[in-house]
């Protein structure tokens, strides 16, 4: 009788194409995206070693660190971004790369447009060069970031050389309350195991309020997983993955759409199968989350404070909370939601498909953003944005005095002109909040996309609940 | 890739927890397209000052730490994006080699793709080599991969572990995508099997609607 296995392993099984000892496989790679920033060193090295892209089918390009989100037709003002995009422009032509281009609707960020094209699917391996790619796993691919060599690598030979991860399940069972997201699940998560709690594993989100998250609210998961330090994250495919990938540009159809449905049946963890580490959440216990230091396990229920540093008992932990708090410009035991804000951005990865705009309209409806607060809300794509606009989102951001912009990851780590260049404080529904990286001293405060609203309206960090 | 067997050099202590990519090499700079030259970037954020002066509060614009070789850091070093910038930046610092007790797994794998030799040893021997560290021109610490040991300034050895993929790879300078070439064979075969077995994962970007 054959061992039962976790759905990692039995991707990971029907991908290894030799052993290369000591525990390291040469695996096989289904999909691989390719945006501007990680591929220019790659595809020189490609040149310079006279190789080919050998499944220029298996791959799809696209631009969204770089670009801006206003005014796109003028072009790109910043010479280095302008660099970037036009050599993936250039190199996408040279290799025969299939690109989605800068003006075109399907345009996006890379893991917004992968499963809404029915190009993310269950059962695959996905990598791109970007650590966010565990986006994907919410479709129950193995999905994982990579560096430029390795790009270079799956480029050349469609493969990669891997060590065979760990297991880790991550349970979350009960019904959320109301005003609590998919993100405020994931915070919760990484606030309970730490940055480094999945290092060495992929990790399988699974339970019932997993179970009943839409698509996107999974997507959201799965996006912070290597936050919580696994390199991937997925959740077993059901009803609900395939009747979202069914009919998707990209999706098989027909009797291939039988085959695959078929195999992707075959896929989630048999009972019993072994996981080598464990972390289980309830549901109810989950309030709204926003972090207060500077990387995402600081992090802490809304109706929270500020932690007091003299109260942490291990000395580096009470160290680099000092060190937060000091850059933060916070000050111990403050209550969160006493905490103002300047910016708002509602968009990235993690949350800016159609759910989490139109949580965030219902919290901008009829209100308008505070005195002093600029807010921006950057839909993930074209088809996104296009939806949004059918809907009248649009209107509502408007009307309440939120920027409604073009799609691209803008302010999340602000490589094109959408940084904050005075240190403020920022309500970000983007997933990290290291210093500096959506601005120079810029402040940012990780949250949900209701939440986020609800911080532009009141102009403070606010319990999203309390707005009705 | 050049070989990595031995390194004689100083190391400077950074004895922060969680050092993440963001902070060794600042998304603004990812707009290169180039690989190298990338030294003037490392650790931009708290390595100068708003006017562009040097810090001098910072390890590595002090005296002797001004030419480390090897940095002794705390936990989950590399944390965050999977940038191979961040080995880049360090590479043409000249750091060839990076000591704390973990490091995050996407940084981790970038080290060997470029000849940064990254060493997770226990908490412990860690706070050992950090204080090793802080002695200024006298932090000389002497790494040999092929024996798998680091020399102490005070003539302790302290063992390292490594995977013996990896070492072979980093001692002999081995091409990542030469060698895979060598497997042709098997990944054709995997193809053609795949092409049976999963037929809708061929031809798929070229046909969308």
């Amino acid at each position: 009788m054959a061992q039962p296995r976790t759905l990692f392993d039995k991707i990971w099984d029907s991908h290894v194409i030799t052993p290369q000892g000591e525990g390291t496989f040469l695996i096989y790679i289904d999909l691989h995206l390719i945006h501007e920033v990680t591929t220019p060193q790659a595809f020189e090295g490609l040149r310079l070693a006279g190789r080919k892209v050998r499944r220029p089918d298996a791959t799809m390009a696209v631009c969204d660190h770089n670009i801006p989100t206003s005014n796109r037709k003028a072009g790109i003002d910043e010479p280095e971004s302008k660099l970037q995009v036009d050599t993936l422009e250039q190199n996408v032509k040279d290799f025969g790369v299939p690109y989605f281009p800068i003006l075109s609707v399907n345009q996006g960020i890379v893991h917004i447009i992968g499963p809404e094209q029915g190009l993310s699917q269950p059962g695959m391996t996905i990598v791109c060069g970007d650590s966010h790619t565990a986006t994907h796993g919410a479709l129950g691919a193995l999905a994982f970031g990579i560096g430029t060599s390795e790009v270079e690598h799956v480029l050349a030979t469609q493969t990669l050389s891997q060590r065979h991860a760990k297991n880790m399940l991550v349970e979350v069972d009960g019904t959320l309350g109301a005003g609590v997201s998919a993100k405020d699940v994931i915070l919760a998560i990484i606030g309970k195991i730490g940055t480094a709690g999945g290092t060495g594993h992929v990790i399988e989100y699974a339970g019932s309020t997993i179970r009943a998250l839409s698509m996107e609210g999974r997507m959201t998961v799965c996006n912070m997983t290597v936050e919580a330090g696994a390199r991937a994250g997925l959740v077993a495919p059901d009803e609900t993955t395939f009747a979202y990938v069914k009919g998707r540009p990209y999706a098989p159809k027909g009797a291939q759409w039988e085959e695959a449905l078929a195999y992707w049946r075959t896929l989630p963890s048999d009972k019993g199968a072994h996981f080598d580490k464990k972390a289980s959440l309830d549901a109810a216990d989950i309030a709204p989350h926003v972090t207060w230091g500077t990387n995402p396990e600081q992090t802490a229920p809304i109706t929270g404070h500020v932690p007091d540093p003299a109260e942490i008992v291990d000395p580096q932990k009470r160290a680099a909370i000092e060190r937060a708090l000091e850059y933060m410009q916070l000050k111990p035991k403050t209550r969160l939601v006493e905490i103002p804000v300047e910016r708002v951005f509602i968009g990235s990865c993690t949350n800016s498909r159609i759910e989490d705009l139109r949580a965030a309209a219902a919290i901008a409806r009829g209100r308008h953003v505070a005195e002093g607060v600029r807010a921006l809300v950057v839909p993930g794509s074209g088809l996104v944005k296009h939806q949004a606009e059918a809907e009248g989102l649009d209107r509502i951001f408007l009307e309440a005095g939120f920027e409604w912009r073009e799609p691209g990851c803008s302010n999340c780590m602000s490589m094109n002109n959408d940084r904050a260049e005075n240190g403020e404080r920022i309500a970000s529904t983007s997933n990290r909040n290291f210093e500096g990286r959506q601005g120079k001293n810029a402040k940012t405060h990780l949250m949900g996309p209701a939440m986020a609203a609800a911080a532009a309206i009141t102009g403070h960090l606010a319990d999203v609940r309390d707005l009705g | 890739m050049e070989k990595f067997t031995q390194l004689t050099g100083v190391a400077a202590p950074l004895p922060m927890i969680n050092i993440d990519t963001d902070k060794i090499f600042p998304a603004g700079f990812l707009k290169t397209i180039q690989r190298t030259g990338l030294a003037k970037y490392l650790f931009d954020e708290i390595r100068f000052r708003p006017d562009g002066s040097e810090n001098p509060d910072f390890v590595l614009n002090q005296g002797p730490y001004r030419n480390a070789r090897i940095i002794v850091a705390g936990d989950n070093f590399g944390c965050g994006s999977s940038r191979e910038h961040a080995p880049w930046a360090l590479m043409d610092f000249g750091i060839s080699c990076v000591i704390a007790p973990s490091f995050a797994d996407i940084f981790y794998n970038n080290c060997f793709k470029n000849g940064l030799l990254p060493i997770a040893l226990p908490q412990e021997i860690v706070d050992q080599l950090m204080e090793d560290a802080k002695k200024g021109a006298n932090a000389v610490l002497t790494i040999d991969l092929d024996k798998q040991t680091i020399s102490r300034p005070d003539g302790g050895v302290v063992h390292f572990d490594i995977d013996p993929f990896r070492k072979h790879c980093l001692i002999n300078g081995l091409d990542d995508i030469g060698l895979t070439e060598q497997k042709s064979a098997e990944i054709a075969a995997y193809e053609t099997a795949a092409r049976r077995t999963r037929p809708w994962l061929f031809g798929m970007t070229q046909t969308g609607t």
